[in-house]
């Protein structure tokens, strides 16, 4: 599995590579390590092969192939696909199956990629480690003691260990980027409205965005390419025409921009991921960038604000999993709302059961005021700042989280603590704007570290240019060594 | 009787109706789903209606064009501006948990209502009423628990998902008459204006009744009930009057009003405690995420007032004061818009507007059934303009009208030909009638004598003998103007 996303699709489309092969190297490899990482909660065998020998026809048809040829893209589990099941992590979607495809799916399918499975998460993407899984831990292919960040936990591990070539994650505060800095790839957070959310189990409508993991930034810029646009079917995607961006990381960085927020390198931030993200900025300025300090100064307000707003949506999303169309349903007598209770209790973890009764609480009669619309006040204050900064910037550049991989279990009884390990990616879904991590260097125990790369709503361009900068300085690499 | 006792009582009641009313729009209100009534329990469904894990909604631009629509016509102004509200509670027939409403900031608001009540005793001049309208909102139906098969309740979610509006009434009604003739006039704009079909039975137009009572002559309102789901005028004006008397006696007996819930009961004509309002839900209003804020420009919302037909309210009045109907006649053709325009249609045709209205409402009405938006006419307006206009030319006469009209009910026949294919057509020929009137007075001299002797009433005889001679076709005028000539009277 050395090869990467774009290598893949055009040796596909060349006819130099059978998809069949790709398919059958991509099932050896989540046969050799899931039962270690967990990644994976349903592989889909029998379909991957099934869409590896159409591709192979078409071609052999002569027919023109899409930009994801044989490309196997695995999907989170909160990701709807028709014939799959979709729990999102949760006990209670156990055995759900969808009846129909999300709009990336569907895209995904239209540009001849391949669906290998659905991977494993932080239940309803609510949690920073894939520790909140209902169906157990997702382990970090650097380290199987480590966790490999969320909530898009199996989607990062199946990319960080090369078990697929790219993976599908959605990001509402970090869910991509924070995994993606822990496990050593290319996640991207595309602008709110990028990418249509129809087919996303959502966890907070206003600031779940779909994005890509891959191995590399090119193959990141082509999915990311492949899933944009608008969609009829979310009222709130975007009517912008979708860029080049894999064009865009052929670009020189020279003259480029780039903030530095002291805010994101205050009290809490390891010494060696400072290090690291300052040497990243440092090579950036090298290839002819303009650092410039910039303030972000509410960002001390973002996870309070993050955790009133993200729990009073998902408090209402969450409703529909009352037992009675799908699901799990438990009935402890015939009695309505014992049902409901019973079926929730059960069907519920403690983390997704907390937030719940946090966004209850904060919409609440007598408590809106004070909580929700004082939050969604601060949200615009947050989005301010960074209309502000880029003022006088092109991009931000910022540690994406502040550690490297923590052990499982270390926080795990600590929500605060894992709170803050979004800290610097809460923002920038906050002002739904865009971000990537991209790996810049190792840490101890050859743990790797990430680079945020921010830049204002529909810039994913400046974005790539800067990352794919970024990676000619770090090639990626992966715990196999390669 | 309850309204005589209030009219005696030192209090008065306070009434604000919110009715919510199904628009008429051919799909849901956020996927493309069909509305049709009647499916198979569950056939019109769709990922969105059935609140699948990630199904978005999307607004459907028609249900906003006519939920505006409904607004102007009930005097509502505008807002550029407005958003969907999550009302969120568990139920059943909700499959999202929550339902797509709006909340603090509607569409439009600030509209009224204005109502002829009769007043008592009847014959005394209508009263008329200014109900304001504190707001219409856009929302979307739920779908239906059905508890009467078998052990289970099941959910038809056919309906889930179907637009309404809700209209929320100041409260400004003083009694259940005012009450049900709001609800008259409101539902009468809806069904004129084509945004609704007007079916309480159906459900497609339904209302709830909040209802308290103070001293006359007190500023502070009094604690209300709720009444919810009445499901005709009549049970309107009923459930509330009762209601008003059940507070007046329990505040009379030193009792309170307890703030509730009270349903209707049809068999006992009273109102019971469905809930209190202690266990009444938090809805925990936000704004929806999942849809942008709904935004009218000034050029929409004009375009909307310029097609809205004329209300039925300024027909009446034109029908009266410019057609020169009866106030009576006004009233009875503009109980429908199939009617109105079948009747305006054939007096733009026939000229002569209180002729075509006096058969319309002589003949046609008896034909004509009513549901919702649809009504099932026996025939066209330009079937009676020419109808009438045989009549007028002395073709048939007006008994034989009735007698064409039985026939061409149903039909696309033209009345000329009806009358011509059954041989109906009166005989106007002046020669032919005296020819005829010669052989009657021939073949009856002494008939004929006696007239001529002053003996008038005879006449009648003869008339008849000429009639059958000519089976009943002679223009009868000219049968007694040739009479009374050829006898020299």
């Amino acid at each position: 599995m050395k090869m990467s996303v774009v290598e893949i699709a055009e040796k596909v489309r060349k006819g130099s590579l059978r998809a069949v092969d790709v398919a059958n190297e991509t099932l050896k490899q989540i046969e050799a390590q899931n039962s270690s990482i967990h990644a994976f909660l349903h592989v889909d065998a029998k379909g991957l092969l099934e869409q590896a020998a159409a591709v192979d026809a078409k071609r052999d048809r002569g027919e023109a192939l899409g930009p994801l040829a044989g490309v196997p893209v695995a999907l989170k589990d909160a990701l709807c696909a028709k014939g799959m099941p979709a729990t999102s992590g949760s006990k209670i979607l156990e055995g759900y199956v969808p009846l129909y495809d999300a709009t990336v799916v569907a895209k995904l399918r239209a540009a001849d990629a391949l669906l290998p499975g659905k991977t494993n998460m932080d239940e309803f993407a609510m949690g920073s480690s894939g520790e909140n899984s209902a169906y157990g831990p997702i382990k970090n292919p650097w380290d199987t003691a480590r966790t490999p960040g969320g909530s898009s936990s199996g989607s990062a591990a199946s990319v960080a260990g090369r078990m697929t070539y790219a993976a599908l994650g959605t990001d509402t505060g970090g869910s991509i980027r924070q995994p993606a800095s822990l496990s050593g790839i290319v996640g991207v957070k595309p602008t709110y409205g990028r990418v249509s959310r129809y087919g996303a189990i959502a966890f907070a409508s206003s600031l779940d965005q779909i994005g890509p993991f891959a191995s590399d930034v090119r193959g990141a810029a082509r999915i990311l390419r492949t899933i944009s646009g608008h969609d009829p079917h979310d009222a709130t995607s975007l009517n912008a025409p979708v860029e080049n961006f894999e064009a865009a990381c052929e670009k020189s960085p020279r003259g480029l921009r780039i903030g530095v927020p002291e805010e994101y390198f205050a009290a809490g931030l390891s010494k060696e991921v400072r290090a690291s993200v300052e040497k990243a900025i440092a090579r950036l300025e090298s290839d002819g960038c303009t650092i410039k300090k910039v303030h972000l100064p509410h960002t001390k307000y973002a996870v309070a604000t993050y955790y009133v707003i993200a729990t009073a949506e998902a408090s209402s999303n969450l409703a529909r999993y009352d037992g009675v169309r799908y699901g799990l349903r438990v009935e402890p007598n015939r009695d309505l709302k014992a049902m409901y209770g019973a079926t929730r209790d059960a069907g519920f973890g403690a983390e997704v059961k907390r937030r719940i009764l946090l966004g209850t609480f904060v919409l609440s009669a007598g408590y809106y005021d004070a909580y929700y619309l004082k939050a969604q006040k601060v949200r615009t204050l947050i989005r301010r700042d960074f209309d502000n900064a880029f003022n006088e910037v092109d991009a931000i550049c910022s540690p994406t989280a502040p550690t490297t991989a923590f052990r499982i279990g270390e926080k795990s009884d600590d929500p605060l603590a894992m709170y803050l390990s979004d800290i610097y990616t809460l923002p920038a879904s906050l002002a739904g704007i865009c971000g990537i991590s991209v790996p810049c260097g190792m840490g101890a125990g050859n743990l790797p570290i990430g680079l945020q790369i921010i830049a204002p709503a529909l810039r994913e361009e400046t974005m790539f240019t800067l990352a794919a900068a970024c990676e000619t300085h770090c090639p990626p690499v992966s715990p196999s060594g390669s | 009787m309850i309204h005589r006792q209030m009219m005696n009582s030192q209090f008065e009641a306070v009434i604000g109706l919110e009715v919510h009313a199904q628009l008429l729009t051919k799909s849901k209100a956020f996927c493309s789903c069909s509305t049709a009534f009647g499916a198979q329990p569950n056939t019109q469904v769709c990922p969105v209606c059935l609140g699948l894990p990630g199904a978005l909604p999307v607004l459907n631009a028609e249900a906003v064009r006519m939920a505006v629509s409904a607004a102007l016509a009930v005097n509502c102004s505008i807002q550029k501006n407005s958003r969907f509200a999550r009302k969120n509670y568990f139920y059943p027939d909700l499959p999202k948990g929550y339902q797509i409403s709006q909340f603090d900031e509607p569409f439009s608001q600030n509209g009224h209502l204005d109502i002829e009540v009769q007043s008592v005793p009847v014959g005394s001049p209508r009263r008329h009423v200014r109900a304001r309208i504190q707001r219409v909102h856009m929302e979307e139906d739920a779908g239906k628990n059905l508890h009467d098969r078998g052990d289970d309740s099941i959910v038809d979610l056919n309906r889930s998902g179907t637009a309404l509006i809700e209209i929320v009434g100041e409260p400004d009604l003083r009694s259940g008459l005012e009450a049900a003739e709001y609800l008259r006039t409101l539902r009468e704009i809806l069904v004129f204006i084509g945004v609704n079909d007007g079916n309480l039975e159906e459900g497609s137009f339904r209302c709830d009744a909040n209802v308290s009572i103070r001293p006359i002559g007190a500023s502070k309102f009094g604690t209300r009930t709720e009444l919810k789901n009445i499901n005709s005028f009549r049970f309107v004006q009923k459930a509330i009057d009762y209601e008003i008397a059940r507070q007046e006696s329990v505040i009379k007996s030193g009792g309170t009003i307890v703030m509730e819930t009270r349903g209707w009961d049809e068999k006992s004509g009273e109102t019971f405690s469905m809930r209190s309002k202690e266990e009444a839900h938090d809805y925990r209003y936000f704004p929806e995420p999942d849809l942008p804020a709904l935004v009218l420009e000034d050029a929409y919302i004009s375009q909307i007032r310029d097609a809205l037909p004329e209300l039925p309210q300024a027909k009446r009045e034109r029908f009266a004061n410019d057609l020169k109907l009866p106030a009576n006649a006004a009233q009875v053709l503009t109980q429908h818009p199939a009617i109105a325009s079948l009747f305006e249609r054939a007096a733009e045709l026939h000229g002569d507007a209180l002729r075509v209205a006096n058969f319309v409402q002589g003949e046609v009405l008896r034909d004509t059934t009513t549901r919702g938006l649809h009504a099932e006419i026996p025939l066209t307006s330009e079937q009676i303009a020419d109808l009438l206009k045989l009549v007028d030319a002395g073709t048939i006469s007006g008994k034989q009208a009735k007698e064409v009209y039985a026939k061409l009910r149903g039909t696309d026949a033209r009345a000329d030909e009806i009358v011509r294919s059954s041989g109906m057509a009166q005989v106007s020929d002046a020669g032919l009638i005296d020819d005829v009137v010669r052989r009657v007075l021939e073949a009856n001299p002494k008939q004929a004598e006696a007239v001529k002797n002053g003996k008038t009433g005879v006449i009648g005889f003869l008339v008849g003998q000429v009639m059958k001679e000519m089976k009943g076709s002679a223009n009868p005028a000219m049968v007694n103007e040739a009479l009374q000539r050829l006898l020299g009277l």
